[in-house]
C-alpha cells in the first residue's frame, strides 16, 4: 500500500497510508484503538475504497479491484467481528469459502484433515449452526474457513480478541502452521505476548498513519519506539 | 461422531446436543384455526375456509418467497413486485387463448398441459421483464430506500399501463380448465379442486426454494448473502450477481403466482399487483425479512385469517391482516424469524 487516504462518509480516516507485507513472513500491524488498523485492512480488501494512494498485488495495481476479484487472487479475510454466517453450520461456512468446490466432497480431503487437526473445535461442531458456538469456537471457524484453500496471504484482524488462553494457544499453533506452509499474514493484535510469538516484521499506526516500521527483531530490541507508540515495553 | 485425537483443550469440548428448532410459530397455524372455529361454529363451513385460506396462503406465498429474498440480500425495497404479478396472469390468458383448443379437450392431461404452458410462459416472461427491470429501475438506486420505493411504485404504474396497452383496461377472465373446477366433499364439507392444485404447485415451490437454500451452493451464498454480504465478497463472489439472480427467479415465481392468483379468481384485472402487493409485504414483515420459512408461515397465517375475516366480517379483512402484523411485531419485533443481520 502507497498513500493510501480512506474516508468513509464525510471522515478521513487513513491519511496516507504505506505498508509493505513481505511475502511469506509475518507482519503484525500494531496501534491503539481507533489508530485506524481496522480501516486499513478493510481498504486492503476492498470494502472501503481508497480516495487516494495505490494497493499493489505481486506488482499489479488492484486499487480499483473490486472485493471479490481480489480475495480471488489468493486473499483470506477474517475480520474483527468474525462474521461466521450464523444461519449456517460450521460445514457450509467453510464449503462457502472453498472456490473451487461446489459442494463438500469436492474439497480436498487432505486439506479438510490438516484443517480439522489445526482447529478441532471445526470437526466437533460440523454439522452445529455456528451463530450457536462460543466466541472462541466461532473464530477458529472464521480462521479455519480463510485457509480452506491454500491462500498466498492471510489477512487477520485481532484474532485473540476476548478468547481464553487455552483458545488463544490453539490459535497460535494453527497459525504457525499456516506460515509455515507459506502463506504470508498480516495480523492485527493488542495482545503482543500472542503476536510476538509469530512476527517477522512490525508497523505500528497512529491517527491513520504508519509512523515506524522495522524488524520485528529490531523493534523487540527499540525500548524507546516500544513506549512511544505502544506505551508499554516488551 | 469421531472424536479428536488432541490434548483436550477449551477448544475442544465435547460433541454438544443439536440445537433446538423454533417451533412455536409452525404451532400459530393450528392455534388460529382452532380459534377460528367457535366464531364461525359450524364445522363444515369452517373446513372450507380454512382449506381455502391454506390455498390462498400458498399462492401468497409463492409471491413473496422472492420478494423477502430481495429484500433480505441487498435491503432493497421493489414495491413494484406487483407488476409480475399482472404480468403472469395476463400472458396466462393470451396462452389460454392460443391453446383455446387444449383447455376445452376432453382429455385431462391435454388440460393440465395448457395450464402448465400458461405457469411457464408466465414465469419466463416475468423472469426476462424483471432482469430488465433490475437492471433499469433497481441499480440506480442501491441503497437508497426512499428512492426505491419511489422509482419501484413508479415502475409499478408503468408496467399496468403497458398492460393495459397490450391486453386492454377491461377485466379479462381466466376460467380454470374442467378438471381443475369442481369440488370433492369431505364429510359435509366441499374443497374446490383448485384450491388442492394450487396448495399442491405452493408445497412443490416451497420444497424445491428449501432444496436450493440448503443443498446447493448458490443457495448457502444467497443465505450467507442474506446475513452479511460483506463476508460474502470478501470470500471472492460478487453479491450482485446473486441479487439478479435472486430477482429474477423472484419475478419469474411472481409470475407463477399470478397464474395461479388469476385461475383462482377466475378473471384479471391489470390492477391486480397493486391489490395483492399489500398482502405480500404484510407476510414477509410477518414472516421476517429474508426468511422463507417466515414467508411461509406468514402467508398462510395471511389466508386463513383473511378467508374468516372475510366470512364474519367482510369489511375488516385487509384490517384483520393489518392487526395480525401488529401483534407479531409486538410479540417478535423482527418477525417470525427474524434473520440474524451483522
Ligand atoms: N464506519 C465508520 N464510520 C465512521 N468512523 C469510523 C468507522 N469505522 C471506524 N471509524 C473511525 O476510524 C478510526 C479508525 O478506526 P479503526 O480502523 O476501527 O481503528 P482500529 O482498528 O485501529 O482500532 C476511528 O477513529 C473510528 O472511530
Ligand atoms: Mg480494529
Amino acid at each position: 500500500m502507497a498513500g493510501v487516504h480512506t474516508h468513509i462518509g464525510a471522515y478521513h480516516i487513513l491519511h496516507g497510508v504505506d505498508l509493505v507485507v513481505p511475502k511469506g513472513q509475518v507482519t503484525l500491524l500494531l496501534g491503539r484503538n481507533g489508530a485506524g488498523k481496522t480501516t486499513t485492512l478493510r481498504t486492503l480488501m476492498g470494502l472501503w475504497a481508497a480516495s487516494q494512494g495505490s494497493i499493489r498485488w505481486n506488482g499489479q495495481d488492484i486499487t480499483a479491484t473490486d472485493t471479490a476479484s481480489r480475495a480471488r487472487l489468493g486473499v483470506g479475510y477474517v475480520p474483527e467481528s468474525m462474521a461466521v454466517f450464523a444461519d449456517l453450520t460450521v460445514a457450509e461456512n467453510l464449503l462457502l469459502a472453498a472456490h473451487k468446490a461446489s459442494r463438500m466432497e469436492d474439497v480436498d480431503a487432505q486439506r479438510l484433515q490438516w484443517i480439522k487437526q489445526l482447529f478441532p473445535a471445526v470437526e466437533t461442531f460440523w454439522h452445529y449452526p455456528a451463530g450457536k458456538l462460543s466466541g472462541g469456537q466461532k473464530q477458529m471457524v472464521a480462521v479455519a474457513r480463510a485457509v480452506i484453500e491454500p491462500r498466498e496471504l492471510l489477512v487477520i484482524d485481532e484474532p485473540s480478541k476476548g478468547l481464553a488462553p487455552a483458545i488463544v494457544a490453539n490459535l497460535l499453533e494453527a497459525l504457525k502452521e499456516v506460515k509455515r506452509q507459506g502463506t504470508t499474514i498480516l495480523l492485527v493484535e493488542q495482545n503482543l505476548a500472542f503476536a510476538r510469538r509469530l512476527g517477522d516484521q512490525v508497523a505500528v499506526m497512529e491517527d491513520g498513519r504508519i509512523v515506524h516500521a522495522a524488524s520485528q527483531a529490531d523493534f523487540i530490541a527499540d525500548q524507546a519506539a516500544q513506549q512511544r507508540y505502544l506505551g508499554l515495553s516488551l | 461422531m469421531s472424536t479428536s485425537t488432541t490434548a483436550p483443550t477449551a477448544a475442544t469440548p465435547a460433541v454438544p446436543p443439536a440445537p433446538k428448532r423454533d417451533w412455536i410459530p409452525v404451532l400459530l397455524m393450528p392455534a388460529l384455526a382452532l380459534l377460528g372455529l367457535p366464531f364461525i361454529a359450524d364445522v363444515p363451513v369452517w373446513l372450507t375456509l380454512t382449506l381455502a385460506g391454506l390455498a390462498m396462503g400458498m399462492i401468497i406465498f409463492i409471491i413473496a418467497s422472492g420478494l423477502t429474498l430481495v429484500f433480505g440480500l441487498m435491503d432493497v425495497l421493489n414495491f413494484g413486485h406487483g407488476v409480475f404479478i399482472a404480468l403472469g396472469a395476463f400472458v396466462a390468458t393470451t396462452v389460454f387463448a392460443l391453446l383455446g383448443g387444449w383447455v376445452k379437450s376432453p382429455d385431462a392431461l391435454t388440460q393440465l398441459a395448457a395450464v402448465f404452458a400458461a405457469m411457464l410462459a408466465a414465469m419466463l416472461l416475468a423472469g426476462a421483464i424483471g432482469l430488465v427491470f433490475e437492471r433499469l429501475l433497481v441499480r440506480p438506486v442501491y441503497g437508497l430506500h426512499l428512492k426505491q420505493i419511489l422509482i419501484t411504485m413508479g415502475g409499478m404504474i408503468i408496467g399496468e399501463e403497458l398492460i393495459k396497452v397490450f391486453w386492454g383496461a377491461q377485466q379479462v377472465p381466466l376460467e380454470p380448465p374442467m378438471i381443475l373446477r369442481g369440488s370433492l366433499s369431505i364429510g359435509d364439507a366441499g374443497v374446490e379442486t383448485y384450491r388442492i392444485f394450487a396448495t399442491v404447485i405452493g408445497l412443490l415451490v416451497f420444497a424445491s426454494l428449501v432444496w436450493v437454500l440448503s443443498r446447493t451452493k448458490i443457495g448457502l451464498l444467497i443465505r450467507a448473502g442474506v446475513e452479511n454480504g460483506e463476508m460474502v465478497e470478501s470470500l471472492g463472489y460478487r453479491i450482485r450477481r446473486l441479487f439478479v439472480a435472486v430477482f429474477v427467479a423472484g419475478s419469474a415465481l411472481a409470475g407463477l403466482g399470478g397464474v395461479l392468483w388469476g385461475l383462482y379468481q377466475q378473471n384479471v384485472i391489470p390492477q391486480i399487483g397493486s391489490q395483492v402487493n399489500i398482502l405480500i409485504f404484510i407476510v414477509i414483515i410477518i414472516g421476517g425479512l429474508g426468511s422463507i420459512s417466515g414467508a411461509l408461515i406468514g402467508a398462510l397465517l395471511v389466508g386463513l385469517l383473511a378467508n374468516y375475516a372475510g366470512f364474519l366480517a367482510p369489511k375488516a379483512a385487509l384490517f384483520s391482516n393489518i392487526a395480525l402484523m401488529v401483534i407479531i411485531l409486538v410479540w417478535r419485533p423482527g418477525g417470525l424469524y427474524p434473520v440474524a443481520k451483522r
